[in-house]
C-alpha cells in the first residue's frame, strides 16, 4: 500500500451526485448506504475503490458510488475485476452481481474467480427473481416458482449460491441480508479485512417482483425462529427465546432444545474451520430444508495466498533467475545470419 | 556465409530454386524435419517460405491419411513470395503421405520414398490395393526407392537400441540426405541436437549417426546424379532470423511493452492457430508481460479489458470462434473507448471447420461482427515477419486513438515463416502513453481535438474518479444518457473518429508495376507473396498491370478510391467468398472482380495468373 496519510472520509464521500434509480422501497438502497457506511472506515484511499459490476438491477451500483467503477456486460463482471487487479494489485476490487448475474449467465466465472482466489470481494445480491427484465425466474428462484416465464411453476432446482462458492473453494463465505443493517456492516468489514476472495450472498427483497421472498428471516415475529447467526467459536443458538439450537447428527443438523442440559451437544462453529464439508452443511441449512433455520454470518475464512500474490511472486522469480536481458537480446535470440 | 562444396568427383549443379515437401506420419517428426532443413537454409543465405500443413487430430491412427503431416519450403537465389505451388521433391514417409500429396509434385519432379514403410498394412491403410511403387510412377517422376528405415537400422545397429528409437530417428536419415541433395550444412542441427539431448548421450549419438547416415548415402552411393546448390539471394543487407507469424506477433507484443512502458496483460484461452502466442509470451514474465490463461473466450477478452481500464494494455488473442465468443465484450470496449487488442488468428470455418487449415473469411466479423453500430480499427498482417509492424502499428492506433483494434492473421502466416530482418530497437516507432492526472476541467469524454481521443484516466489515481458503462451516455461528462440527439451524436461520433484515423495512415501504392494500367491486383493478409508472384510473372508477359496491397482495413487509405481509379479493371484474390470486394464495391462503386478460392490452403501463383489473364482477355 501507498503510503499516503490515511485522509478522513465520510459518508458522503462515497455517495455520488447520480440520482439512485432503484425501485422505492427496494432492499439495494439499504445494500447501498450499508457500504458507503463502511467505505470510510477501511483506511484506504478513495481513489483505490473499483466498483466493477455486470447487468441487472443491483449492478446499477457503481453508479451510486462516487469512486472508479466499470458496469460492464451480463455476467462479466469477475473476468474484469480480475484484469483490474491483476495490472493493480494495490487497487480494492468489489464486485457487485445478482443471482441472475452471478450464477446464470457468469456461473462459470463465478467457480474460476473463486478457486483461483482472487483478491477480490463479492456482493451477490440474491432476490430470486429477475428484476431488471421484469419478473422471470432466476437460478435461485424456488421450485414450482410462477413466474412470467414460469406460468406453471418452475421445474428447475434452485442453487444455493453460498454451497458454491464453497465447493469451488472460498477463502471467505458468508451470508447476511438487507433488512440487518447492522450485521452487514459487520460482514463487509470482515470482507474488507480478509485477503483474498470474499464471497457474501446477500438476500435482498425486491418489491416489485419478488415481495417477500425472505419474510421469514425479516418479520418480527418469526425470523428469530428461521434464522440463526453464526458468532466465531460460538455456540449455535437461536430461536425468540434463544432457546433453540443445532447440533450434528452425522452430516445432518438438527434442532435440539439449548436449555436442557443439551449444552456439550450444540454445536460450536468456528469461521476458520478448514473442513469444508462443515461449512457446506450448515450453508445449506434452511435451504433445502425449510424446518432448519439458515445460518447468516461467516460460513469460512481462511488463509491462503491469493492469485495477485502468487502472480507477483512469480514475476519476481522470473526476473530473479533470467539475467537481465535486452529488447534487443530478445529480438536477436535463436539462429541469426548476416547478409552484407 | 560460404557453403563447402563437394569435391567428390561430382559438382552440385546450380539452381535458382526448389520447392520440397517432407510428408509423413504424424508421428514421424516431420515439421521437426522441416524447421531444421529451414534454419539450414536461412543460414546459406536463400530466400524462403514454408508452409507447414498437418492434421488436427493430435495422434489420427498411424499410417493413415486422417494423420499425415507435411512441411513445405520454398528456397531461391532471388526474391520469393510464396511456399510454392508445386514439388521439384516429395519425400514421402509412409504409402499414406505418398497418396495424400503426389497430386502437387511436379511431372518429372523427384520422389523419395521410405520403401520399406510400404507393407501390406500401411498400403491398405492408405487405401492402396496395389503397391504404388510398383506401378508406372516412374514414367512420371523420378522414383527414388529408399530403404530408409533399414539403413537407419543398419546405422545404429551396434548401438543395439530398442526398435522405437530407431523408428524415432529416421526421418533425420531424411534429412540428412536432403542436406546433402541441396548442400545445406548440417552444422545448425548438429548443434540442436546436442543442446536438445545433452543429458542423454547415447540418444544424442544415435541420431547424429543416422543424420550423418543420410547424407553419406547420398554422397557415396550415385543414387542421384548430381546433387543442387542454391546460391544465397540477394536480399537486404542486415542481420536476419526465420521467424514464423506467431512468433513474430509474440515479438511485436513484447516490443510493444517495451515502447509503451506499459505492462501487457495477454488474456487467452487455447484455441488453434493462436495458442502458440500465449505460450511464447507467458514466457516473458520477467519482461513487462503478464500472461492469464482464462476459463473461457469470454473471460479471456474480460481480464483484457479490465486491465485496459487499470492503465494496462490488454491484448487477446483467439481465432474466429473465439471471436464469436468475445464479441460482446468488443462492443462494450468500442462504447468506452478503451484500448484494447484483439488478434484474430483466422483459421478455416464456419463453425469448428477446419482448425489448423489457413483462410481469411473474418474480415466482415471483425469488421461488423457485434450488435448495432460499432465501428473500430481493423489491420491485417501480409507476412509472417510483418506480424512484429502490423502489431505495433495496431497498438500505436489503440493507444493513440483510445479504441479496441483488430489484428488479423491467419494459419498460415502464424504457422509459415520466412526470413525477417531483424529490426533495430532505435529505430523502432515511439509509443508515448500519457495517462491523465490533471484533475482541472476532467470529464472522462472529454476529447483530444485532434484525436478525438477521451483522456486515459485510471485507477488510483486521486479525484478523476469516474465509472465506464455499456449504456449510453452523454457527450464529454460520460453519465448515463438516453436522449435521442445525444444517441445520434454519439453514433456518429463513434464512427468519425474511427474513420479520421486514415489521416495517420499511409496512402496505399502499388508493389509490383506502374501507378495506371489496365488491371490491378488487390489484396488483403496473407495473399500477399502470391500475389506479388503473380503480378511479377505477367509484367514479364508484358500485361500493364499492378498490384497493392491493404493493410489498413479500417480505415481504408484515404487515396484509396483514386488509386484504385487509376486502373480499367481490379481484381481481389481472397481466401473467402469476396469479403473485400463486398466492401470496395459497396464504398466505391468500382466493378471489382473477385477470385476465390477457399481450400485451407494458400492462394497458388499460377490461379491467380490465370484468374488475371483472362479478366485482362475480357
Amino acid at each position: 500500500m501507498a503510503i499516503t496519510e490515511p485522509q478522513k472520509y465520510t459518508k458522503a464521500d462515497f455517495e455520488s451526485e447520480n440520482d439512485v434509480r432503484w425501485c422505492p422501497g427496494c432492499g439495494d438502497y439499504a445494500i447501498l448506504s450499508a457500504i458507503q457506511t463502511v467505505m470510510p472506515t477501511l483506511g484506504i484511499p478513495k481513489e483505490k475503490f473499483v466498483f466493477v459490476s455486470g447487468i441487472g438491477c443491483s449492478s446499477r451500483f457503481p453508479h451510486y458510488m462516487s469512486c472508479y467503477g466499470f458496469h460492464t456486460i451480463h455476467g462479466r463482471a469477475l473476468t474484469v475485476a480480475t484484469g483490474v487487479k491483476s495490472i493493480n494489485p494495490e487497487l480494492s476490487v468489489w464486485v457487485i452481481t445478482g443471482d441472475g448475474d452471478g450464477l446464470s449467465i457468469g456461473g462459470n466465472h463465478l467457480m474460476h474467480a473463486i478457486r483461483r482466489n482472487q483478491d477480490l470481494k463479492i456482493l451477490l445480491f440474491n432476490n430470486k427473481i429477475y428484476g431488471l427484465t421484469k419478473g422471470q425466474y432466476s437460478p435461485t428462484s424456488e421450485l414450482g416458482k410462477k413466474t412470467k416465464s414460469t406460468p406453471y411453476g418452475s421445474i428447475d432446482n434452485p442453487v444455493n449460491p453460498v454451497s458454491i462458492a464453497i465447493a469451488s473453494g472460498a477463502t471467505f463465505v458468508a451470508r447476511t441480508l438487507d433488512k440487518n443493517v447492522k450485521h452487514m456492516i459487520e460482514i463487509f468489514k470482515k470482507a474488507a479485512a480478509h485477503k483474498g476472495i470474499a464471497f457474501i450472498e446477500i438476500y435482498q427483497n425486491c418489491l416489485v417482483f419478488n415481495d417477500d421472498a425472505f419474510k421469514d428471516f425479516t418479520e418480527k415475529d418469526i425470523k428469530d425462529d428461521h434464522s440463526v447467526y453464526i458468532e466465531d467459536s460460538k455456540p449455535l443458538i437461536f430461536g425468540k427465546n434463544s432457546d433453540k439450537a443445532i447440533k450434528l447428527n452425522g452430516f445432518s443438523p438438527e434442532i435440539i432444545n439449548s436449555s436442557n442440559g443439551n449444552s456439550r451437544e450444540i454445536l460450536t462453529y468456528n469461521e476458520k474451520t478448514e473442513d469444508r464439508g462443515l461449512s457446506y452443511v450448515i450453508g445449506q441449512m434452511g435451504v433445502e430444508n425449510p424446518d432448519l433455520p439458515v445460518a447468516f454470518g461467516v460460513l469460512r475464512s481462511v488463509e491462503q495466498p491469493t492469485y495477485q500474490e502468487r502472480l507477483l511472486e512469480q514475476e519476481r522469480l522470473a526476473k530473479e533467475k533470467s539475467k537481465k536481458v535486452s529488447l534487443e537480446q530478445i529480438l536477436n535470440a535463436g539462429d541469426t545470419w548476416i547478409v552484407k | 556465409m560460404t557453403i563447402t562444396e563437394e569435391k567428390k568427383g561430382r559438382t552440385a549443379e546450380t539452381l535458382e530454386e526448389a520447392t520440397i515437401r517432407f510428408a509423413g506420419d504424424s508421428g514421424d517428426g516431420m515439421q521437426l524435419t522441416g524447421g531444421q532443413f529451414t534454419n539450414a537454409t536461412a543460414i546459406v543465405g536463400n530466400d524462403l517460405s514454408t508452409l507447414p500443413d498437418y492434421p488436427a487430430e493430435i495422434r489420427a491412427p498411424a499410417g493413415t491419411l486422417a494423420g499425415v503431416s507435411a512441411f513445405q519450403i520454398h528456397f531461391s537465389s532471388k526474391e520469393i513470395h510464396t511456399p510454392g505451388d508445386y514439388l521439384d521433391v516429395l519425400v514421402a514417409m509412409n504409402p499414406a503421405a505418398l497418396k495424400a500429396n503426389l497430386k502437387d509434385l511436379k511431372s518429372g519432379g523427384m520422389l523419395i520414398v521410405n520403401t520399406n514403410a510400404f507393407t501390406e498394412t500401411n498400403l491398405k491403410k492408405a487405401g492402396y490395393d496395389k503397391n504404388p511403387l510398383e506401378s508406372d510412377l516412374n514414367q512420371k517422376y523420378q522414383v527414388f526407392a529408399i530403404e530408409i528405415s533399414r539403413l537407419t537400422q543398419l546405422a545404429i545397429e551396434e548401438m543395439k537400441l530398442p526398435g522405437k528409437v530407431v523408428d524415432r530417428s529416421k526421418n533425420l536419415f531424411a534429412l540428412g540426405l536432403m542436406y546433402w541433395l541441396y548442400t545445406r550444412p548440417m552444422e545448425p542441427t548438429i548443434e540442436w541436437l546436442k543442446k536438445k539431448f545433452s543429458s542423454d548421450p547415447t540418444i544424442l549419438e544415435a541420431n547424429l549417426k543416422v543424420l550423418k547416415a543420410g547424407y553419406h548415402f547420398g554422397e557415396t552411393t550415385e543414387t542421384f546424379i548430381s546433387n543442387y546448390e542454391i546460391k544465397h539471394a540477394k536480399i537486404q543487407p542486415g542481420k536476419y532470423r526465420n521467424i514464423t507469424g506467431n512468433e513474430a506477433t509474440a515479438l511485436g507484443l513484447i516490443t510493444s511493452a517495451q515502447l509503451t512502458g506499459l505492462t501487457v496483460f495477454l488474456g487467452s484461452y487455447p484455441i488453434t492457430p493462436a495458442s502458440d502466442i500465449l505460450h511464447e509470451l507467458s514466457k516473458y514474465k520477467h519482461f513487462g508481460i503478464r500472461t492469464f490463461q482464462a476459463e473461457d473466450e469470454i473471460a479471456a477478452i474480460g481480464s483484457a479489458l479490465g486491465a485496459s481500464f487499470a492503465g494496462g494494455l490488454g491484448v487477446t488473442t483467439t481465432s474466429g470462434p473465439g471471436v464469436c465468443l468475445k464479441s460482446e465484450f468488443i462492443g462494450l470496449a468500442v462504447k468506452t473507448e478503451l484500448p484494447l487488442l484483439i488478434c484474430d488468428i483466422q483459421r478455416g470455418g464456419p463453425s469448428t471447420g477446419l482448425p489448423t487449415k489457413t483462410e481469411q473469411a473474418d474480415l466482415l466479423q471483425a469488421l461488423f461482427g457485434r450488435n448495432s453500430e460499432s465501428p473500430l480499427p481493423v489491420l491485417a498482417a501480409a507476412t509472417p515477419g510483418d506480424c512484429f509492424e502490423t502489431l505495433i502499428e495496431a497498438v500505436r492506433i489503440a493507444i493513440k486513438y483510445m479504441t479496441p483494434v483488430f489484428f488479423l492473421s491467419d494459419g498460415y502466416l502464424a504457422n509459415g515463416s520466412e526470413p525477417w530482418k531483424i529490426p533495430l530497437v532505435n529505430e523502432l516507432p515511439k509509443l508515448d502513453v500519457n495517462f491523465r492526472k490533471d484533475k482541472e476541467g476532467f470529464l472522462p469524454y472529454l476529447r483530444n481535438k485532434e484525436t478525438l481521443a477521451r483522456s486515459w484516466a485510471i485507477p488510483g489515481t486521486p479525484e478523476l474518479e469516474h465509472v465506464l458503462t455499456g449504456i449510453e451516455t452523454e457527450q464529454n461528462t460520460g453519465k448515463i444518457c438516453y436522449d435521442p440527439t445525444n444517441h445520434d451524436t454519439m453514433m456518429k461520433l463513434r464512427a468519425q473518429r474511427i474513420e479520421q484515423i486514415s489521416n495517420d495512415i499511409p496512402d496505399i501504392t502499388q508493389h509490383f508495376g506502374e501507378s495506371k494500367g489496365d488491371l490491378l491486383i488487390l489484396g488483403w493478409g496473407s495473399t500477399l507473396g502470391s500475389i506479388n508472384a503473380a503480378t511479377e510473372k505477367l509484367l514479364e508477359k508484358g500485361y500493364k498491370v499492378a498490384n497493392a496491397h491493404l493493410r489498413y482495413l479500417n480505415p481504408f487509405p484515404k487515396n484509396l478510391e483514386s488509386f484504385l481509379k487509376n486502373y480499367k479493371k481490379v481484381l481481389i484474390p481472397e481466401i473467402n467468398l469476396g469479403q473485400l470486394r463486398m466492401l470496395i464495391r459497396a464504398k466505391y462503386l468500382i466493378n471489382a472482380q473477385g477470385f476465390n478460392i477457399i481450400s485451407g490452403h494458400p492462394l497458388k501463383v499460377s490461379a491467380i495468373l490465370e484468374a488475371a489473364e483472362k479478366l485482362l482477355k475480357s
